[in-house]
């Protein structure tokens, strides 16, 4: 779509929902909206596009009250504000909008998850994603380091880049906008993305990318949209495997779900953002068992975690209740660069190379 | 020699007077600072026990002044009956000289050791002796006496005597000087003010240092002072039956049903049966035995309770509110008073009350406070059968968070009235683990509990009507505006969303570019008749519609306008000035009516 398509789309999906108020008050009615439930208990899984999606339960959002009445209004601001930079083609970050929001008097948020809240609750209502509002994220993008050329507009025009040849040792930063990005070429067999900095820069300093014709990515912990976008369109546009490499417990194993199946938070846009090809490489709970690894004693808030993935339909499947069961009995996490344990060179020689090829990639 | 001789020689026996010397924080003289709240408290229950008993409304005067480095003059007067002359010595200056000890009924001090240890704490902190004054009536002269302790023959040593004079024409004014410190300001102060909350009907006035202040009276009722009863046979013990019998000439029949509460020929029949004893014995020849088989008698035969009504003497439940409403300022107060009930033989009852909201603070653990025969408990908490009530009950049941204690503005009273208030220790700080007092307790606390839930639930369904208010006459109209701006149309008229949701009278008021404007919407089927009144700073002199009359009050104008309002129909005033304030509608029900203020 293009951006003058979007803009247009989101203008008209704005003005709808405030016409609806505004015909529900013409009507001596009492403005509603309703808004599907966002939680895990309502994701369910698209066989078509093969991504969790938000399921059929809606909650009604109406201005009965004192607390829904200001959500509406703030609601309602929300909107002026962005049908105003539409008109006036800019844009802001969220958390600009969050300052500008100081004054609107009563409409003015009380935090900025209040304001990123009610972006991604207008995202649902329009089906345009925040881009389409001009509204940019304050995340900064991971980088990206490997065999593969794309060319970016950057307001300072069109550029070509190379990934290994013409960036730093630090790699590509991966823009907010990433559907400005247009994926030129590549001499890759795989792309495997690292939760942790430790772990790419290791990859990077042992050569790995060369050796194995990879390319690395850092998802800097739960990764930013922009992160997931740059997968999905990698892996849309090249057919590339997507590999991700994370420490051993359950909040990693969550950056991993994120990442191939979408996010609960953002399960309306699973379809942009998951990858649902994407492989879970490790560190397995059976890995700190076969490896031997360093490991720490789960605490409370872990076995809470794990016992949740349990229930989570993104989790529902023999490899993951094997492996969370196995991790609970053990009670032990481990990170990623445990590893270091064997040598410095255990991961790149050893690890990946035998997990990798056992996984049918090499 | 041998080692018992040697031994022997400092074998003597020790004084009560020495062995509290020694054994202070038996008393409540643990520390400088809690001596003079120890010695207040002894002196104002004796007073209030006095009065009482006199049947006169307690007038109490207390004074704390700094005399000297460290030393404290402490008085307490009363306007009591008196003691007479040949007495006085012996109630300050003697440990365990009493006239409650032997009597069957709920008193404040019940051992006589209280005031003459304050005696005593004075003469072994400063040396000073302890001045009294005393008058048994108008017609008498008062007497003052300079007394100190013998501390080793346990009587007192009268430093001087002689008659005075005395501007009361009946009471008694203690003065005791000890070296102590006021870090404890707070617990006394907070001391008065329960003590005056249980004892409405007395007037306390204070000076503490350079201040001075009153807690007053809020019944003029005097309360009636609770009669002895006999003793009963479940609480009695062998040395007291053997006391009894050994000064009776009577036969055991006529002993038992003459010397015990409840006890009737039939039941004294019974006893005697039961020990294996003959009716006609001679009391005062029973053997220890024979009296321990009759103790174990006594205990087996069934008794009724004892009577509870004349020795007791509970607040009441109308009063511990009257009391708790003037020293705490609170939205809810309900008081139970239980049935009267039994431990051991001797007769008690429990009172509780429970506050909420109001000054109290909203966050933090509830406060309780602890009374046993109308006399607060400071210390101890912890120890005390009453606090371990509290933290049992269930007050997740009554909605209310609870951490051990209850959690949120609230208040809890407990008091427990009793001719034997069983304390854990002789310093009377916290009550004893009595399974009959702790179910009663338990279940007042109980009763509360599920009044406090009715008032609360009451108050969120008020709320959130007002709650609902707010939205649809503040915010639904800010929406309008908004969504109107942004669809670019004519501003919606949200009036007709209000009249739909509230069918009731709807006064709102706001303040605009120097302008405040009151209107009311009568949404309701009838006719509204009614009085508005709008209290703020502004004198409303340009009213587009005139005031009924206008009153002003330190610079704050009430302003009364009289209005008809027609049934769907809108009255409206405005008027120039800086709004605030407040606004009230009168002459409509509470429930037909709602008042929404626009600036808040």
């Amino acid at each position: 779509m293009s951006k003058e398509e979007l803009d247009k789309k989101s203008m008209a999906a704005l003005l709808g929902i405030a016409s609806a108020w505004y015909d529900q008050m013409k009507a001596g009615e009492i403005p509603s909206i309703s808004l599907p439930t966002r939680t895990k208990y309502n994701i369910e899984f698209d066989d078509a596009s093969e991504v969790w999606k938000y399921g059929e339960k809606e909650s009604m959002r109406t201005a009965a009250s004192a607390k829904s009445a200001t959500h509406l209004l703030k609601m309602a601001y929300v909107i002026g504000f962005v049908k105003q930079q539409l008109i006036e083609n800019r844009s802001s970050t969220l958390r600009e909008m969050y300052y500008i929001s100081e004054g609107w008097k009563r409409a003015k948020f009380g935090a900025q998850d209040e304001s990123n809240f009610l972006i991604e609750d207008l995202e649902i209502l329009t089906e345009v994603p925040r881009e389409g509002f001009h509204l940019r994220p304050e995340e900064d993008g991971a980088s990206i380091y490997g065999p593969m050329r794309i060319k970016e507009m950057t307001r300072r025009g069109l550029k070509t880049i190379h990934c290994q040849d013409d960036v730093g040792g630090a790699g590509y930063s991966i823009p907010n906008n990433v559907e400005n990005i247009e994926f030129v070429d590549h001499n890759a067999k795989f792309v495997i993305a690292l939760e942790t900095g430790g772990m790419y820069d290791r990859l990077i300093e042992n050569g790995f990318d060369e050796e194995f014709d990879a390319i690395l990515l850092h998802l800097k912990g739960q990764p930013a949209r922009s992160t997931r976008r740059m997968l999905n369109k990698i892996n849309a546009t090249w057919g590339l495997p997507i590999l991700v490499f994370t420490d051993g417990d359950p909040w990693s194993y969550r950056i991993f779900a994120s990442v191939a199946y979408g996010a609960i938070k953002s399960a309306h846009m699973s379809e942009l953002l998951a990858t649902p090809r994407a492989q879970f490489v490790g560190l397995q709970p059976s890995d700190i068992r076969d490896y031997n690894l360093p490991s720490d004693k789960l605490s409370e808030k872990d076995i809470e975690a794990l016992n949740s993935e349990l229930t989570d339909p993104r989790f529902a499947t023999d490899y993951w209740k094997k492996q969370i069961n196995l991790q609970l009995e053990m009670g032990l996490k481990s990170e990623q660069q445990a590893f270091a344990a064997r040598g410095l060179d255990f991961v790149t020689k050893k690890y990946l190379p035998e997990r990798l090829s056992a996984m049918g990639i090499i | 020699m041998v080692l018992a001789d040697e031994l022997a020689k400092q074998q003597r026996s020790i004084s009560v007077a020495e062995f509290f010397e020694k054994n202070k924080h038996l008393l409540g003289f643990d520390s400088p600072t809690r001596g003079v709240i120890t010695t207040i408290k002894e002196a104002v229950d004796n007073a209030l026990d006095a009065c009482e008993e006199a049947q006169v409304l307690p007038d109490i005067f207390i004074s704390i002044k700094k005399v000297g480095n460290e030393v404290f003059r402490i008085i307490v007067e009363d306007n009591g009956p008196g003691i007479i002359p040949s007495q006085v010595p012996f109630v300050f200056g003697k440990l365990l000289y009493g006239s409650r000890f032997h009597q069957i009924r709920q008193t404040r001090g019940q051992q006589g050791i209280g005031i003459s240890a304050a005696v005593l704490y004075a003469q072994l902190t400063s040396g000073t002796p302890t001045t009294v004054i005393s008058r048994t009536g108008a017609k008498e002269p008062a007497h003052k006496f300079e007394i100190l302790i013998r501390i080793e023959a346990n009587e007192p040593d009268i430093i001087s005597q002689g008659p005075i004079e005395w501007d009361r024409t009946h009471g008694t004014r203690v003065q005791i000087e000890f070296r102590s410190t006021m870090s404890a300001k707070k617990k006394l102060v907070e001391y008065l003010r329960y003590t005056s909350v249980v004892n409405p009907h007395a007037r306390f006035r204070v000076e503490l240092d350079d201040e001075s202040f009153t807690f007053e009276r809020v019944s003029q009722e005097v309360i009636a002072c609770p009669v002895a009863i006999q003793p009963h046979p479940h609480g009695i013990e062998f040395g007291q039956l053997k006391r009894l019998a050994a000064a009776s000439n009577q036969k055991l029949m006529d002993f038992l049903a003459g010397t015990f509460s409840r006890v009737g020929k039939k039941t004294a029949l019974e006893m005697c049966e039961s020990a294996g004893l003959k009716s006609t014995a001679k009391v005062g020849s029973l053997s220890a035995d024979e009296l321990k088989a009759l103790l174990a008698a006594m205990q087996v035969v069934a008794v009724p309770a004892p009577p509870t009504t004349q020795c007791l003497s509970p607040i009441g439940e109308e009063l511990i509110r009257r009391g708790l409403d003037k020293e705490f300022q609170m939205d809810f107060v309900a008081a139970r008073t239980r049935p009267s009930s039994v431990f051991s033989g001797h007769p008690f009852m429990v009172e509780a009350a429970i506050g909420y909201g109001g000054k109290l603070p909203a966050e933090g653990n509830a406060i309780l406070i602890r009374f046993a025969n109308r006399v607060p408990l400071m210390y101890q908490q912890g120890a005390c059968a009453i606090t371990q009530c509290v933290t049992n009950v269930n007050w997740k049941a009554y909605n209310i968070s609870q951490q051990g204690f209850p959690v949120g503005p609230i208040l809890i009273l407990v008091h427990v009235a009793s001719t034997n208030v069983p304390f854990t220790s002789e310093s009377k700080d916290a009550i004893a683990n009595i399974p009959e007092i702790e179910k009663e307790v338990t279940l007042v606390l109980q009763e509360l509990g599920r009044e406090l839930k009715h008032f609360v639930s009451r108050r969120d369904r008020n709320q959130l009507a007002e709650d609902r208010a707010r939205a649809v006459c503040a915010i639904i109209p800010e929406l309008a505006v908004k969504v109107s701006e942004i669809v670019e149309k004519p501003v919606v008229d949200t009036a007709p969303i209000e009249g739909k949701l509230m069918r009731k009278l709807i006064a709102k008021r706001w303040t605009e570019k120097g302008k405040i404007t009151i209107e009311i919407n009568n949404y309701t089927g009838n006719a509204a008749e009614i009085s508005i009144y709008d209290i703020s700073g502004d004198n409303a002199e340009d009213a587009t519609s005139v005031p009924a009359f206008v009153n002003e009050m330190d610079g704050q104008f009430t302003k009364v306008w009289k209005a008809s309002i027609p049934p769907q129909t809108v009255w409206r005033v405005s008027y120039s000035g800086k709004g605030g304030g407040m606004i009230e509608i009168r002459g409509i029900e509470e429930n037909k009516k709602m008042v929404v203020d626009l600036d808040v």
